[in-house]
């Protein structure tokens, strides 16, 4: 990101060098807008990465995420206005209302252009073409590129059908999803998620599956049984936020010890201590 | 007929040849393991815990503690995952230092292992060779970072500070040294029978085996997967450079000892070129706020350490703090086949087979 995003997150120091500015070399108002101008169009680019066209997702996905799009150009808007309020104050209100203004024709001329489809985008469609074609009932709840994560493929796949699809990942010959990268799950406070990352070396492709389940009943089919290399990561996520991985051979606390009360990356965890 | 009996053999945690705080329990049955249990948790910090009350740049410093023999790499792999979170340009010249601090802390880390290694099997002398010349490593990384273990050198979006005058001067006159010595070990080590019968054959598995346990590194590059991230993901500017993968292919210990010990020599031609293509001047740093703010979002990166693909999972909800921040390890995940290798094996082949994973606890606990 550029200069203009200290302004964001030091407000008054920004402040301050503009007044420095001024006070070096008289304003150069038109610099400074050009500056805003470019940095709302690039905050606004950054942000679209859930707005991917997803065509052969269901509607639903899509909704959903055109709302999120607009509670989060909403809170950018907010965002933008503080930040006009910062400027108001070190220069003159003209300003920072014509900066205000560009802000605004750039984030129109942003939302007109939609984003180049990512280079990963027919992978991914072939994945879930393959899936499509493979199951009866609707598996994938979700599909999208993640474009802060290098563009990597994203399934979000039912949690009652995880344990079949993930058999299918590892089988199949297209997909042939040998290796498992990196498993972790957090605790989203209204669910859990688990996040799998896997990666072919027959085929050389990556994908990233996700699955959804309940809080209060964080359960989830393990995948040991297919991988290996999921024993102690699950045991992990079992022992730090409380997953039960049903049919993992030896579910037991792995970095905490074993009479520890309380799973502490639950982000409603309490410390537990016996003399309290 | 002998009536045998078997019996519970507790290894570790303070064992010298676990490297740290690793605890094996064994069945065994005369010499025979029947079963190993790893106890691993001794030095859990919860750094992701902690990281969730800190912003980006406080966690760097807990990165540095996790791997600490090549802090570097995990300094790297979170200022790489904010980067890509926040779309981050670095500037040339802070991508050079970058890529050499990473590759001479890689050798570091390798003499580590080889010296340790190699005592642990029962010969002293390369242990004494090793640590000798990792201390000129640790030296120049010292006048670098100030630190000889932690660096906290690197910052989202650069590294802290430039290097001092004549640094990279050092740094290319270490490199013919360096190459020297490692001949010389060579000469020393590498063929020498005692070492080779302890070596050879033991702690064999499979390619198949090694993707399916989620092992990385040189622990599946020796089964004859040519695979390194630099190579087949590059990131920062190893695309840049010229060097090979090395390869072995029969999976047994004395496979990955010749895999790590052409990796230092890779690591070498890397620094050559770097040194050589610096530029000489330019910003380490790029614009970025002091508390850096990514957008929301989700991201995961990996590269490769000294032990193999370390990755960092970052939840953003587009605070300074991360929401959830979560570090694939590659020693944890490496550490999971022990239990099947030691299976059947004599108890003296327990510490070549601990030994030829190449471990650090920090890691393996997070």
């Amino acid at each position: 990101m550029t200069e203009e995003n200290k302004e964001k997150d030091a407000p008054q120091k920004a402040a301050e060098q503009v007044r420095v500015e001024e006070n070096k070399k008289a304003v150069q108002p038109e610099t400074a807008q050009k500056k805003e101008a470019a940095e709302a169009k690039e905050s606004a680019a950054k942000e679209p990465a859930v707005q991917t066209p997803d065509t052969q997702v269901e509607g639903k996905a899509i909704e959903k995420e055109a709302k999120q799009g607009e509670a989060k150009a909403a809170e950018a808007k907010k965002g933008a206005e503080k930040k006009d309020g910062d400027v108001k104050k070190a220069a003159a209100p003209k300003k920072a209302a014509a900066s205000a203004q560009r802000r605004v024709a750039a984030k129109k001329k942003e939302e007109e252009k939609p984003r180049e489809p990512s280079k990963n985008q027919p992978l991914l469609d072939r994945f879930v073409q393959v899936i499509k074609a493979h199951f009866e009932e609707e598996v994938i709840e979700e599909a999208f590129i993640n474009w802060h994560a290098k563009e990597v493929p994203t399934l979000v796949i039912k949690a009652p059908h995880w344990f079949k699809v993930a058999q299918f990942l590892k089988h199949n010959e297209q997909l042939a999803f040998d290796y498992l990268s990196h498993l972790s799950a957090s605790d989203h406070e209204t669910h859990m998620e688990v996040y799998y990352q896997f990666y072919s070396y027959k085929e050389k492709h990556s994908l990233a599956v996700k699955v959804k389940i309940d809080r209060d009943e964080a359960q989830l089919a393990s995948v040991t049984p297919i991988w290996p290399g999921a024993d102690w990561p699950e045991r992990e996520a079992y022992d730090l936020l409380g997953i039960r991985f049903t049919g993992h051979p030896n579910l037991t606390r792995i970095l905490l010890t074993d009479d520890w009360v309380g799973h502490p990356l639950r982000k409603d965890y309490q410390p537990y201590d016996e003399g309290i | 007929m002998i009536r045998t009996e078997e019996m519970v053999l507790n290894v570790g945690p303070q064992h010298p040849s676990t490297h740290g705080v690793l605890r094996i329990v064994l069945t065994i049955d005369g010499e025979i393991i029947k079963e190993a249990k790893p106890v691993i948790g001794y030095l859990h910090r919860g750094t992701e815990k902690l990281a969730e009350d800190l912003n980006y740049t406080q966690i760097i410093p807990y990165t540095d503690r996790m791997d600490y023999l090549s802090a570097m790499t995990n300094n790297y792999v979170i200022c790489h995952a904010v980067e890509t979170l926040m779309g981050l340009e670095i500037p040339e010249r802070a991508e050079y230092l970058r890529v050499i601090t990473m590759e001479l802390n890689r050798i570091a880390s390798h003499l580590v292992w080889f010296g340790t290694f190699l005592l642990d099997l029962g010969a002293m002398s390369p242990f004494l060779f090793a640590f000798r010349d990792r201390e000129m490593i640790l030296n120049l990384l010292n006048e670098i970072s100030g630190g000889r273990l932690t660096y906290n050198y690197m910052r989202i979006g650069g590294v802290k500070w430039d290097a001092p005058d004549g640094w990279i001067e050092k740094v290319k006159s270490f490199i013919p040294y360096m190459r020297n010595q490692l001949e010389d070990y060579h000469n020393l080590v590498s063929g020498n029978e005692i070492f080779l019968n302890r070596v050879k054959g033991v702690g064999r598995y499979d390619a198949q085996t090694a993707i399916a346990y989620s092992l990385s590194g040189a622990n599946l590059r020796c089964t004859g997967v040519k695979w390194d991230l630099r190579k087949d993901e590059p990131y920062s500017i190893y695309d840049r450079f010229d060097f090979d993968v090395p390869v072995e292919t029969d999976g047994d210990v004395y496979a990955r000892y010749k895999v790590r010990f052409a990796e230092m020599e890779e690591s070498l031609k890397i620094l050559e070129q770097a040194v050589e293509q610096i530029p000489s001047e330019g910003p380490v740093m790029a614009k970025v706020p002091r508390i850096p703010r990514p957008p929301e979002g989700e991201t995961y990166v990996r590269i490769e350490s000294p032990r193999g693909e370390i990755g960092c999972h970052i939840i953003s909800k587009g605070k300074p703090q991360p929401y959830r921040i979560k570090f694939r390890r590659p020693s944890f995940y490496n550490l999971q086949i022990l239990p099947k290798l030691l299976e059947g094996e004599n108890i003296a082949n327990l510490i070549a087979i601990l030994g030829g994973i190449d471990i650090v606890l920090g890691e393996v606990d997070g």
